[in-house]
């Protein structure tokens, strides 16, 4: 199934005018407060109807402002998960949950609620009211009512934007399997990097109202001239890895990357599972020839790429360790001082402890596992 | 103590009368009250302000110009008068049904007033989630909107009736002061003090009025808390 947008919306001083398709995994949009993300959503959910554009699922036209079509919120079976989650407060979780089944197209399967309570973890809430629910709760009930609608393609507004990071840790991991279990397109707004990187199959980045790229997130992490949008404090490259084994006596996993061998804190995952590592420029070291004496257990050997744009005495190199993109954020004094021009045989160096729990994205969704179902 | 519960035939069907009254003007303004406040509080039309003046015009006018109007309107001679009786033979000069129509007149714009409140306090962002599951905007209306705002229509509910109970003015104006027919409890109080030795059915119909008035405010208030309680919790999620 896929989703695609174009349009083109003025709200005041706002221009909006965006385009992008959609298929089924998580395409995540990405942008600032005020990039325009949130009314991207609405347009595709009918709950505004652009000046000029179209929004159509394959074959299926919810808005054509050429044609004069717009169908209304009621009738596009978009779910839509808000970031305040808008569960009904005089109805139990139960009756939230089944609000829109009742709507619901296709056969009966009376099997659904119970299988969605199952993949939420909200068996025990069904009998309470949402003021009884906890945030991360809450936006769990409010992603199994959009679900139990049935819709073709589910929308979620910074679902995560209003929960501590506990909560964030507790309800990433069931979007996860939404995003590999469910054959839908999800478009997920978020301004977060680490929420970004962990989830999406694509990344669409907004700025000020305009797409400025599109592209897997090791892609759009790798790019030196995106950083002004992806935020630098946050952003870094994107390594995928494979578990490879564990040292039992100083508790460290092994991850293999192509870049690598990389010695991180001790994560609980199965060993061959493929995991997301962001590593954030901030963390990473340049030194010219293979360090000695040295605490930091990772190092990179790989070739200067591309030096960014200096912002005061900062600036961004990118490396390639092995055909992936590594980034590292020095000083302009180091990089005069080091003497790096692209080209250059470097090492880059990274304390196992810079990967905290931001760091890791999850299992991948295997590849060709999100190719269409239909 | 006997003088306090011994009625006369005509206290008790002044108390029954002006109950009847009260509950049917209550009964038959709400559907309007809440089509008024609907339009009010949602609607986007030409003479939106005409008609918000309209729905309080009966709260600052003298009671008995309301009835003067109400005499013009739907008096025996009047277009509406006529027209009410000549299509479903609906009669309201002298009789119980004008005391109706001029306590619901009169109790209108407090009933509009609560709903409208209530309906202005509810999130339309639970109204986009409910469009977005699949509902219609009638099923919204029935499943989101009108449980949210049932605590603002009882509410108005009750002010409706008390106003009711308490309309002097207009009724007097409008369907006189008829024992049995028009006859509620103010005029009936009214009445008891222009004669002589009246005293006693006064004091015993006024406390009859204040006993009534005590208990629909504690229904009223009792009802704005479990708004407030509604509201808080909403605001909450």
């Amino acid at each position: 199934m896929t989703l695609s947008v174009a349009i083109d919306h003025r709200l005041g001083n706002f221009h909006l005018a965006a385009e992008f398709t959609a298929e089924s995994g998580l395409t995540a949009l990405f942008g600032r407060s005020g990039a325009g993300k949130t009314s991207v959503i609405n347009a595709i959910a009918g709950l505004i109807r652009p000046d000029r554009g179209r929004v159509a699922i394959d074959g299926d036209v919810l808005t054509d402002t050429a044609q004069h079509r717009f169908v209304p919120p009621h009738r596009r079976r978009i779910g839509y998960v808000f970031q305040e989650g808008r569960l009904f407060p005089h109805m139990t979780v139960r009756k939230n949950l089944l609000y829109g089944a009742r709507f619901a197209t296709g056969p009966k399967n009376p099997g659904e609620l119970d299988q969605i309570v199952e993949l939420l973890g909200i068996g025990d809430l069904l009998a309470r009211r949402p003021e009884n629910l906890s945030g991360g709760e809450k936006q769990r009930v409010a992603i199994g009512r959009a679900l139990l609608a049935r819709p073709r393609v589910l929308v979620m507004d910074e679902p995560l934007a209003s929960l501590d990071e506990g909560r964030k840790g507790e309800i990433l991991p069931y979007i996860e399997r939404l995003r590999d279990e469910m054959r839908i397109p999800i478009v997920y707004v978020s301004h977060s990097i680490p929420e970004v990187a962990r989830l999406a199959t694509t990344l669409v980045v907004l700025s000020e109202g305009r797409v400025a790229a599109i592209g897997s997130p090791a892609e759009i992490m790798g790019r030196l001239d995106l950083f002004p949008l992806t935020g630098r404090v946050e952003a870094g490259a994107i390594l995928n890895t494979r578990v490879t084994g564990l040292d039992a006596r100083f508790g460290l996993s092994l991850l293999r990357a192509a870049a690598g061998e990389l010695r991180v804190p001790r994560l609980d995952i199965p060993l061959g599972t493929a995991l997301r590592v962001r590593i954030r420029a901030r963390d990473v070291m340049i030194a010219l020839a293979p360090p000695d004496g040295l605490s930091a257990l990772n190092v990179l050997p790989g070739i200067v790429a591309e030096i960014g744009h200096a912002d005061g005495p900062i600036v961004e190199i990118r490396l390639d360790c092995a055909g992936e993109p590594l980034i590292a954020r020095l000083t302009r004094r180091s990089v005069e001082t080091l003497a790096l021009t692209p080209g250059r045989q470097v090492y880059a160096v990274i304390k196992s402890i810079a990967f905290d729990h931001h760091a890791f994205a999850g299992t991948n969704p295997v590849a060709g596992a999100d190719a269409d179902a239909e | 103590m006997g003088w306090l519960t011994d009625f006369s035939a005509d206290e008790l069907t002044a108390i029954r009368l002006s109950l009847w009254v009260a509950a049917w003007a209550m009964a038959c303004s709400l559907p309007f009250g809440l089509a008024a406040a609907m339009l009010l509080a949602r609607g986007r039309f030409w003479g939106k302000s005409l008609l918000n003046v309209a729905v309080h015009l009966p709260l600052v006018l003298p009671p008995v110009v309301t009835g003067y109007v109400l005499l013009l309107l739907f008096g025996r001679r009047g277009p509406l008068g006529q027209l009410f009786e000549h299509t479903i033979g609906l009669v309201f000069a002298f009789r119980w049904t004008g005391a109706a129509l001029a306590s619901a007149v009169m109790g209108f714009p407090l009933m509009v007033r609560a709903i409208r409140l209530s309906l202005d306090a509810v999130d339309r962002r639970l109204e986009d989630a409910a469009a977005t599951l699949g509902a219609n905007r009638a099923f919204v209306f029935l499943t989101v909107t009108l449980p949210l705002i049932l605590p603002g229509i009882l509410a108005g509910m009750i002010l409706s009736f008390a106003r009711s109970l308490g309309e002097f003015g207009a009724t007097i104006t409008f369907v006189s002061n008829i024992p049995g027919e028009t006859q509620t409890l103010p005029t009936a109080i009214y009445v008891f003090t222009q004669v002589p030795g009246g005293d006693l059915g006064a004091l015993r119909l006024t406390l009859v009025a204040v006993a009534i008035s005590v208990v629909a405010l504690f229904a009223s208030e009792a009802v704005a808390r479990r708004a407030a309680r509604g509201a808080a919790q909403g605001g909450a999620a």
